[in-house]
């Protein structure tokens, strides 16, 4: 009586270390430029090479500037970051996806739209964001560059088994409300911490009812309740998004590997730590008033009372009040992007609400693919014409303003209503205030520079 | 930064805020270095500096009250990004130890792999411990590692933190992970060569 998680993890450990943790197998390993430099210096000081090269994938995402990607990048700490990676995967011969190449774009992008991370993987990367490929049906997370480093040299992983909990999701989402509103909505109920040595495996009619892109919405998000991942069992949803992608299997090794996915769920008695179940048609679109993603609260709602002294530090950080509610409050930037939402439906979700309208006029937005394929089938789409008819330009692929370490940042004081899954200080630059909502309510705030329930436009 | 962990008695740096997140301990601007030396500079950088670069008096490594290698933080430290910058910053700064009442995951594990030893209290003894260093700024704690202990002297409370005993192991030899799992390359390749699944 096995859980989806069990079932992947122990299909993978090589052994258990007594009073230690497990070794576990990695399939796939993915590098971005900033959390792996010293582990490529590491494994060069031990002398070493991967152990595994061709199941490790490289692509610079964060330092990328999101304009004139085919000029060398303007900050030289930046350029050379990108250069190390590039300069790394060459020596060590690994797979490398470059600025400009069309297979490159942000890691949690790339990888699921490629269908490199595939049903019953272990997958890890240097990037607590790594949870999102569990949207497939994988076990996949996040781990420091010590991690990286070992992964490198051996393509295993030591690491303590943590607890499972299914989180089930009931009922019917209403109008306007995204699975980025499920996971606010989740995390405000748990808080950030609420999910600390487990991984989750979400489920329920809700669950099952989501698109590919809004499964790797929520599972991207886990991290931010404090699990190290998150996962969905794979289902029909899952093999349709697959088949016929870049490294998916085809033929006769699709038919076995599809069977093999297809007993990946959990068993109906399997036994979880914790289940905790919430019921979805009490969800409405959300915003964050704070600075943690748990402080999260439905758009028409009163900013609660604050408990403690990092509540208090927290409203002073934004100039907000305990009891005001956030509606009409003016803004200063929007950002459309990131692992979080940067796919082809965000994108789709944003035009819907803006096509024939006008951008605000003193509303800066930045709107941001996940990556150049996400990036094509804007155009394919021709959702480019919608979006430069009201306004707003599409920027070239990266992190972006998620966390600003390129020339995308929000200055100190202003306001951005963000895609993103981190509303930190200063995570968007020094200062910024960062509200975190869904591409609809996004893109509703773009329009009329305001805080706005973006129900008013469906 | 390999060093061997046994018994240590120190003063402390209190910083009592809850759910620290990683962005706080090393900002992403602060990231792009391409060696891990360094990044003591810009621990809690925004918090402990003003936009010009003057220190801001109020913040507590400012303080020439407090000093030591031990890091008292409130719950849920930690978490956030898995940059493993947050646990470089903080080894080198000069802190050996965090006490908190509750670690992320990811954050935890760097600390450990960088020989910083997370120690996990209850909330309780983790409030004392508050208390005490307010009204004494030379409030030792003692951090026994071997018995798994920690102690404030000004209280005399002593509470027994959670280590398993693979990485006590490790810290106290000063061995890392890597060391140990390249011992064992041809269980990996008998793994590889056993499986059935990609």
């Amino acid at each position: 009586m096995n859980t989806l998680f069990d079932k992947i993890w122990d299909a993978h450990v090589v052994q258990i270390i007594p009073d230690g943790p497990q070794q576990l197998y990695i399939d796939r390993l993915y590098c971005h430029e900033v959390t792996s430099p010293q582990a490529f210096e590491g494994l060069r000081r031990r002398g070493l090479k991967p152990f595994r090269p061709q199941n490790i994938y490289c692509m610079p995402d964060h330092n990328t500037p999101t304009h004139d990607q085919d000029q060398p990048i303007a900050d030289p700490v930046s350029r050379k970051q990108v250069d190390t990676l590039a300069r790394n995967a060459t020596e060590f011969g690994l797979n490398h996806f470059g600025m400009m190449h069309p297979k490159n774009g942000i890691i949690h992008v790339v990888g699921p739209e490629r269908a490199l991370t595939l049903p019953g993987m272990t997958i890890v990367c240097g990037d607590s964001h790594t949870s999102t490929h569990g949207a497939v049906g994988a076990v996949a997370f996040g781990i420091g560059t010590s991690e990286v480093e070992m992964v490198l040299a051996s393509q295993c992983i030591l690491q303590q088994k943590p607890k499972t909990m299914r989180i089930t999701i009931n009922g019917k989402l209403g109008k306007g409300v995204t699975a980025k509103d499920l996971a606010l909505y989740v995390m405000s109920q748990i808080t950030t911490s609420g999910a600390t040595g487990y991984f989750v495996e979400y489920a329920g009619k809700v669950v099952q009812s989501l698109s590919m892109e809004g499964r790797l919405t929520l599972c991207n998000l886990s991290i931010e309740m404090g699990s190290r991942g998150g996962m969905i069992a794979p289902d029909e949803t899952t093999f349709n998004y697959i088949k016929g992608r870049e490294y998916a299997p085809k033929g006769e090794a699709w038919n076995k590997a599809v069977a093999y996915w297809k007993t990946l769920y959990s068993d109906e008695n399997a036994q979880f730590d914790r289940e905790l179940e919430f019921d979805a048609s009490k969800i409405e679109p959300m915003i964050t008033y704070g600075t943690n993603p748990g402080m999260g609260i439905a758009i028409t709602s009163e900013i609660p009372a604050s408990q403690c002294a990092t509540d208090v530090k927290a409203l002073e950080y934004m100039d907000f009040k305990s009891g005001e509610t956030l509606i009409g409050k003016p803004i200063d930037y929007v950002f459309l992007g990131a692992c979080t939402n940067g796919r082809i439906e965000d994108f789709r979700a944003f035009a819907s609400v803006v096509k024939g309208k006008q951008k605000a006029k003193d509303v800066t937005a930045w709107l941001v693919p996940g990556s150049w394929n996400v990036d094509k089938q804007i155009r394919e789409e021709g959702l480019d014409k919608i979006l430069e008819a009201a306004g707003f330009e599409i920027r070239q692929p990266g992190c972006s303003a998620c966390l600003a370490m390129n020339d995308d940042k929000v200055p100190a004081g202003k306001y951005c209503v963000a895609t993103s899954n981190r509303n930190f200080e200063g995570r968007q630059g020094p200062g910024a205030r960062t509200l975190l909502a869904s591409p609809l309510t996004a893109a509703a705030a773009a329009i009329t520079g305001r805080i706005t329930d973006p129900r008013t436009f469906l | 930064m390999k060093q061997k962990f046994n018994v240590i008695k120190s003063t402390c740096v209190p910083l009592p805020l809850k759910n620290v997140d990683t962005d706080q301990i090393i900002p992403a601007r602060f990231l792009k270095a391409t060696t891990k030396e360094g990044f003591g500079d810009n621990l809690f950088r925004d918090w402990r500096y003003n936009a010009d670069g003057s220190p801001k008096k109020d913040f507590i490594l400012n303080n020439p009250r407090y000093k030591g290698v031990v890091l008292v933080a409130g719950k849920n430290f930690g978490c956030g990004s898995s940059r493993e910058h947050a646990a470089w910053a903080i080894a080198d700064y000069g802190f050996r130890i965090v006490i908190s009442s509750f670690f992320a995951d990811i954050h935890k594990n760097n600390e450990l792999n960088n020989f910083v030893l997370p120690v996990q209290v209850s909330e309780r003894f983790l409030e004392h411990l508050f208390d005490s260093i307010k009204s004494d700024p030379n409030t030792e704690v003692i951090v026994d590692l071997p018995n798994q202990t920690v102690t404030n002297t000004a209280t005399n409370e002593e509470e027994h933190f959670e280590i398993n005993g693979y990485k006590k192991y490790c810290l106290e030899n000063a061995l890392d992970d890597i060391d140990y799992i390249l011992e064992n390359k041809d269980k990996i390749v008998q793994f590889e060569q056993a499986r059935q699944h990609v």
